[in-house]
């Protein structure tokens, strides 16, 4: 923001004569709302998440049950996670879930313009199509387990049907991690589908008008004139689709409990594991800090974009 | 307008359009209609092997009836009500004023406070997982639906911060003056002019918390563990395995714990959308 504007800002607040008294109440007023007002959210925000991300770096340095006395290891939980093997399964399932959380802004995108009519029923068609996002993952969990159930599911019925034999797809290491993934992604694509709906609502229709005369239809039409003014939805669903895709727990604990053999654990359900299961809260918190580290360079550029968005809208 | 309008199409295409149109929403919808059917079914149907098909048996109240009595599925259910919506208005209050002071105050620090929620919003649940459990602990607040509530609290606080900052910009700065130039406070100013003019937004905003909390699995996984704290997604999740091979029984307290965020979906809609939009298109 410009010092300008900020002047501007302040001017606004004393615009008439007033009283000498009124004006000493005025310009403090100025900081002091702002002050009472956030005095709450802010305190709240900062003691129950800034905090906590600090403490949970600093316990990461330390060997801890988590009740008992803790001792001081520095850089030990860490040379032990990255002698963990079950650490690069887990860091290998989250890369498989990042690039297949990839088809959420694709399959999105698609089913978007797919959707993207005027008939009279299509309010009640993109609603139903929304409803995944409402739903609890833990009830998503629950049916898809019943889908890949291998004597009574319906994959294992359909498979059964065309001479195959049933793939148990929970319990085989090779296809896990894939099987919860796609009961994830219906609800990654919903939320896709909502931002690009809300995108291709708002395209310029002068500029489209303007490519069709040119003689574009088809891919190139979509490809260079419909997609260049969707970049900041797609950056948007994209950027998110990956921060969810490494924050996946729920979908993991409710469908496999990260087996078999922990073959389907990511690394927020190995933390979880190791600090809930295994008393080992200093060894959890290192985990934990291995993927806030991951995550935040996601942040960090949603923030830039965002910050920067703010800066040209004043 | 992008597509072209199948209206504008040709009869075979228009016709297509529509066959296509609901293939697509029967299989997109799938897992939704297996539960449902589920929740239909009496026991004897999955006994016999019919886990698919059409339910043979209307069974659906009888399979409300037995959750509701042979399990504490009631008393989850009052949790999830009571930590929901007391943590939906908690939300309101605090990210309606910090909205109004990031959105209409110039103060120093207002782009790291705006920062700090933007950011916060995203991290990963497991890196506040240990102090936040001591913190509820220490607090004697351990295994009480209060520990999620307060947590629940804070973390929704910053998502609707952000949320209803956006809002709040687009008032006009006029009105805030011309509240001025007639001698009201800055308190009155919020709650008399700002709120009722945030009314829509404050709506859908509900809308969005009341989800995100009601869905929660992972902090009830690590703050509660007693039946009488327990919210709907844990205590199903408990039940599942009790109640193994008790699909149908499975599938009705999924539809109990489905239908309260599916109905207000439907009845905001609009504001719901355009809550999950905000920073993504232009209001």
């Amino acid at each position: 923001m410009s010092e300008k504007t900020e002047m501007a800002d302040y001017a606004d607040l004393a615009v008439v004569p007033r009283t000498r008294m009124q004006r000493v109440w005025e310009t403090r007023a100025v900081w002091l709302t702002p002050l009472l007002l956030l005095a709450a959210p802010v305190s709240i925000f900062v003691l129950l998440i800034v905090i906590p991300i600090i403490q949970s770096i600093w316990i990461s340095f330390y060997d801890w049950d988590g009740t008992g006395p803790a001792s001081w290891v520095g850089l030990g939980n860490y040379a032990e996670l990255f002698a963990d093997p079950q650490f690069y399964v887990s860091l290998k399932n989250n890369v498989i879930w990042l690039l297949l959380f990839l088809l959420a802004p694709v399959v999105g995108l698609a089913i978007a313009v797919f959707l993207n009519q005027t008939l009279p029923e299509m309010r009640l068609v993109k609603s139903i199509f929304f409803i995944p996002l409402v739903l609890a993952h833990v009830i998503i969990g629950v049916v898809f387990t019943w889908f890949y159930d291998p004597t009574f599911g319906i994959i294992a019925i359909l498979a059964r049907a065309v001479g195959m034999t049933p793939p148990a797809i929970l319990s085989n290491e090779h296809l896990v991690t894939f099987g919860i993934i796609a009961a994830a992604l219906w609800s990654q694509i919903a939320f896709c589908l909502v931002l690009f709906l809300a995108g291709l609502s708002q395209l310029d229709d002068d500029l489209i008008a303007a490519g069709r005369l040119d003689g574009a239809s088809g891919w190139p039409l979509f490809y260079y004139v419909v997609l260049p003014q969707l970049r900041p939805v797609t950056f948007v669903a994209t950027i998110i689709t990956v921060i969810m895709s490494l924050r996946n727990f729920d979908m993991i604990a409710i469908m496999t409990q990260g087996g078999p053999y922990g073959s389907s654990t990511v690394l927020a359900y190995q933390m979880f594991d190791a600090t809930i299961f295994s008393y080992r809260a200093g060894y959890g918190a290192a985990i934990a800090t291995v993927l806030f580290a991951i995550m935040s360079v996601y942040i960090a550029w949603f923030l830039r974009y965002t910050l920067k968005q703010e800066a040209a809208e004043r | 307008m992008y597509p072209t309008p199948i209206q504008d199409s040709s009869l075979p295409v228009r016709v297509g359009y529509r066959f296509v149109l609901y293939v697509a929403i029967a299989v997109w919808i799938a897992p939704l209609i297996a539960i449902v059917m589920t929740a239909i079914r009496a026991q004897g149907d999955l006994l016999a092997g019919n886990y698919w098909g059409m339910p043979q048996q209307f069974a659906l109240v009888e399979n409300f009836r037995e959750i509701f009595a042979s399990s504490p599925m009631g008393m989850f259910f009052v949790n999830s009500i009571v930590v929901t919506v007391t943590t939906v208005v908690g939300v309101l209050i605090l990210s309606t004023l910090a909205a109004v002071a990031l959105a209409k105050y110039p103060f120093p620090g207002r782009t790291l406070v705006f920062s700090m929620f933007i950011a916060g919003n995203f991290v990963p649940y497991q890196i506040l997982m240990i102090p936040v459990r001591g913190i509820v602990l220490s607090l004697g607040l351990y295994d009480s639906i209060w520990a999620l509530i307060i947590f629940h609290t804070a973390f929704q606080t910053g998502f609707a911060t952000l949320f209803l900052r956006n809002f709040v910009v687009a008032l006009p700065n006029e009105l805030f003056e011309a509240a001025r130039l007639e001698g009201a406070s800055e308190f009155t100013i919020i709650w008399q002019i700002i709120v009722p003019l945030l009314r829509p937004a404050l709506a859908g905003l509900s809308v969005l918390v009341f989800t995100f909390v009601w869905n929660d699995y992972f902090w009830a996984l690590v703050l509660v563990q007693s039946d009488a704290a327990k919210p709907l997604t844990l205590g199903l999740a408990g039940l599942k395995g009790e109640w193994l091979t008790a699909w149908n029984l499975i599938s009705a307290g999924s539809l109990a714990a489905a239908l309260p965020p599916v109905v207000l979906f439907f009845l905001t809609q609009k504001h719901f959308v355009a809550g999950l939009t905000v920073g993504a298109v232009k209001s």
